[in-house]
């Protein structure tokens, strides 16, 4: 495993998402109300890009004609086929167990923090005050 | 119990409209004598054809399953039967005026008391009802609820509207509540196509079309949520010929992973439900042709509590004595012979 | 801290996963694939002034209850994959570059068979209005796809339910050459093996082109034999019910006993239920034969040699291993690979079969039997 700066957090607005590539991956990263979540960008089922996936509520329900929403935002629904995953562990919605996204930690630092380090010497160029996403891969 | 054998679909026929005059009343004596409501057998099992009745099961042109004797003697004795399910198809389920459906509705569940398990203690029935007006629908399962006889309540595949759907729901919960499942019978009402394609030219079109309106009602039942509303309702698919099951499954599961926000009250795969709440006599069995052929089908149907045997007196599906078709497994045959059909139908346990 | 950058990896790099070329240099022919005009108003140009006047004011007659969207509303906009809008903000389908970037070049597609569903010509109420609709939108594909794009090959559609026009259609655009099968759909206002629709298919036999029935189509029947479901979820399933009906209706009624040399392909409908159809039809044959004497064979005889399938959108059974048994009772000689490219639950030829296939498999699944069946050289 190894770190990798991958993006500015100012790169990527609120409700939106970027592929950037570390060692051979596409890896999609989501905003989503100021947490950053990383995925791998390819569907489980037929290999859909997630990175045009559709952010939703996570919706249960306690009977016919009840729509339960909690989470809202933090579902996505696959571009193709629509399958259901949690963007922060990659769980499927159907079944959590066996079918999921890989995902990919995330950390948030600064400018003076990269400076301690450690990260993977394919990095993006750090050159002003900011603040900073690092994916474990 | 080892050697008890539970036919789960057997018909007797109601010779005409006639013979249901003893339990109408006499309002509805005068209407049926004197405008001619007769002559309703069901355009699906038009007496005459060969599917109809096997030719050892005919005495001339008498109407295949009218004769009280030869039921016995041919579906009961034939057999070995323990107890068998009557599924009577006349009238009621294609009426339009709810309360000529109402009242034949109650007059053939007499009739099948009176002069069917009355004369025999082996026979059970499906509740016959109008389910034109749901309401009066559930009056009938009421009326016969705490007659024990009476096993499950009887519908037809292809009705006015997909079984799944709120207008019904009140009959699923007396249903539910009695302990009755859902016998739903191959056969239509006509009140349209029998398929999205349209009205067919053949008889045989039209027989093979009830498994497509089979599946239709399973997907109605699922995803409508209905078993999220009663739990404990059991639906028993009867003549639905079997073999399109686990297709049915797979693509059900399919489209639910993609489309879920839809019917969120879905909260597992359609076919854990469908193996849950669902039961389907085995005859016809539109099998492979070959053992290995239903060997794999019987693994991908996953599934040893699902069938139920029934020998479908008198329609033809095969010759001889044994209506349980060649190379199911032995542990599903086993539990096909009783203990799925006491599982599925609680109150064929309880003494008259 | 400026000097820690090695190397900018801001710009996407193709996956090597996602670029993987096929283990064999196997070109695919998709035998389903959705073009869109970038409007409606695209295709109604290709149609006489007096058509298109009756469409600016009274636009399309089907039996539907909205005017701008379908019955029930899909799983995503305009039916399609949500990474299938080109940039240029045009529909999907609709930009050929897209199309070639996206998918036709990424999985080498040899031939793709053209399924028009803007403008539902087939369903069209107005007849004479459907009849010109049926050349415009044929004469559409061959000059805004066809001649741009050659591996794109078009289907000849028809309103089926005016046989007569049906026939004038197949017998004038049918003489281009180019169009590789002739169109109709499986919800049409009665079962296809009906005695009325007989003339499109002695046409069809005439030109020697196969017939396409793709998924679809408002001919006035619910989709169940109970009526309007509720779902999408239930609707969209029971498309592969249409399919089985209308082979059954096929069969049953003749069409191949009468017209052996015509070839049906049913496409859209997965094949997941022919199994048990067939076993079905032959099962009951034998007791409903004195009505069909017109029957010479078995049901699932006529199956085997003048019907095809593709193979979108594939069946998932819940053990990946059924989908061995699937194809083996189907019969690989039937599959036709098609992707549905654009639509939502489009097939990746390279993902959609969880089963090894061998070598000979996948060239006839991907390739030649849809080669032989529409004679592609």
């Amino acid at each position: 495993m190894a770190r990798h700066v991958v993006a500015r957090t100012s790169d990527i607005p609120a409700g939106t998402n970027k592929v950037v590539t570390v060692g051979g991956r596409e890896i999609v990263v989501f905003h989503i109300n100021g947490e950053f979540f990383a995925l791998l960008n390819r569907c489980p089922h037929e290999g859909a890009p997630m990175q045009k996936a559709q952010p939703i509520a996570k919706l249960d329900s306690d009977g016919p004609g009840e729509y339960r929403r909690s989470r809202v935002g933090e579902l996505l629904r696959c571009p193709w086929h629509g399958w259901e995953f949690d963007v922060r562990t990659g769980q499927s919605y159907f079944d959590p167990h066996n079918c999921k996204m890989r995902s990919y930690p995330v950390t948030v630092q600064d400018r003076a923090e990269l400076a301690l380090g450690p990260y993977s010497a394919e990095t993006f160029q750090v050159t002003v005050d900011d603040s900073y996403l690092l994916i474990d891969v | 119990m080892a050697d008890v054998l539970i036919d789960c679909d057997i018909h007797p026929a109601l010779p005409s409209s006639a013979a249901l005059l003893p339990y109408l009343d006499d309002h509805w004596k005068e209407q049926v004598t004197t405008r001619g409501i007769d002559g309703l057998d069901l355009q699906s099992y038009l007496p005459s054809m060969p599917i109809s009745g096997r030719p050892d099961w005919r005495r001339g042109t008498d109407k295949p399953g009218s004769d009280f004797a030869m039921l016995q003697s041919q579906a009961l004795d034939g057999f070995g039967s323990s107890l068998a399910i009557c599924n009577c198809l006349y009238g009621t389920h294609a009426i339009y005026d709810p309360y000529l459906a109402s009242a034949f509705a109650k007059a053939t569940n007499d009739w099948v008391a009176a002069e069917w398990m009355a004369k025999d203690k082996r026979l059970r029935a499906s509740i016959v009802v109008p389910l034109q007006a749901p309401d009066f629908a559930v009056e009938e399962i009421e009326r016969r609820a705490t007659d024990k006889r009476f096993v499950s309540v009887l519908v037809l595949a292809q009705g006015e509207m997909t079984l799944g759907r709120r207008m019904y729901w009140p009959v699923w919960a007396a249903a539910e509540k009695h302990a009755l499942p859902i016998a739903i019978h191959a056969g239509s009402a006509y009140r349209q196509a029998p398929s999205s394609a349209g009205w067919p030219s053949y008889r045989m079109e039209y027989y093979i079309a009830d498994a497509q309106a089979f599946q239709a009602q399973v997907l109605s039942l699922v995803l409508e949520g209905v078993f999220r509303k009663f739990p404990a309702l059991k639906v028993v698919l009867m003549e639905s010929g079997v073999s399109w099951l686990p297709a049915c499954m797979w693509r059900a599961n399919k489209t639910w992973k993609g489309v879920r926000v839809e019917v969120p009250w879905v909260d597992r795969p359609p076919a854990d439900i469908i193996r849950d709440h669902f039961r389907l006599t085995i005859q016809p069995f539109d099998a492979p042709p070959d053992k290995a052929g239903v060997e794999q089908l019987c693994e991908q149907i996953n599934s040893d509590r699902m069938l139920l045997f029934s020998s479908d007196y008198p329609h033809w599906h095969y010759e001889g004595t044994d209506a349980m078709p060649p190379h199911i497994p032995k542990s599903i045959a086993d539990r096909m012979r009783s203990a799925n059909a006491l599982e599925t139908f609680p109150r064929l346990t309880q003494t008259i | 801290m400026a000097d820690v950058l090695i190397r900018d990896t801001r710009k996407p790099q193709p996956q090597a996963s996602l670029e993987a070329k096929p283990k064999s240099r196997l070109r695919i022919i998709d035998c389903d694939i959705h073009p869109s005009p970038k409007c409606n108003e695209e295709v109604i140009a290709f149609l006489p002034k007096r058509w298109q006047e009756h469409y600016a004011l009274f636009n399309d007659h089907l039996r539907v209850p909205f005017m701008q969207n379908l019955p029930y509303p899909r799983s995503a906009p305009r039916i399609a994959r949500r990474d299938a809008w080109p940039p240029d903000g045009s529909v999907p389908g609709s930009n050929l570059a897209f199309m070639r970037e996206q998918y036709l070049d990424v999985v080498d597609v040899e031939y793709g068979l053209l399924q028009v569903l803007d403008l539902f010509v087939y369903s069209q109420q107005n007849l004479e209005f459907g009849a010109a609709l049926a050349r415009g939108i044929n004469e559409w594909q061959v000059e805004c796809v066809s001649k741009p794009e050659p591996r794109l090959r078009a289907s000849l559609v028809v309103g089926q339910d005016d046989p007569a026009a049906a026939v004038k259609e197949i017998e004038h655009s049918a003489a281009t050459g180019q169009f590789a099968q002739i169109n109709m759909a499986p919800r049409a206002s009665e079962p296809l093996g009906r005695r009325k629709y007989w003339p499109i298919y002695e046409a069809a036999q005439a030109v020697g082109l196969p017939i396409g029935l793709h998924t679809g189509g408002y001919g006035g029947h619910a989709p169940t034999g109970s009526g309007w479901p509720s779902y999408y979820n239930e609707e969209h399933h029971s498309n592969a019910h249409t399919m089985a009906t209308q082979l059954a209706s096929l069969v049953i009624e003749g069409v191949p006993e009468r017209f052996p040399m015509l070839k049906f392909v049913f496409i859209e409908g997965g094949f997941g239920f022919i199994p048990g159809i067939t076993w079905r039809m032959d099962k009951h044959f034998e007791r409903f034969r004195a009505e069909v004497p017109h029957l010479k064979r078995k049901p699932s005889e006529y199956v085997r040699d003048n019907f095809w399938f593709t193979t979108q959108p594939i069946d998932e059974p819940e053990r990946n291993r059924d989908m061995r048994t699937l194809i083996d009772w189907v019969g690989v000689d039937r599959l036709l690979f098609s992707s549905d490219y654009p639509h939502w639950d489009f097939d990746d030829p390279r993902t959609a079969f969880r089963i090894p296939l061998s070598e000979e498999e996948r060239a006839k699944i991907f390739n030649t039997n849809a080669r032989a069946v529409y004679g592609f050289k």
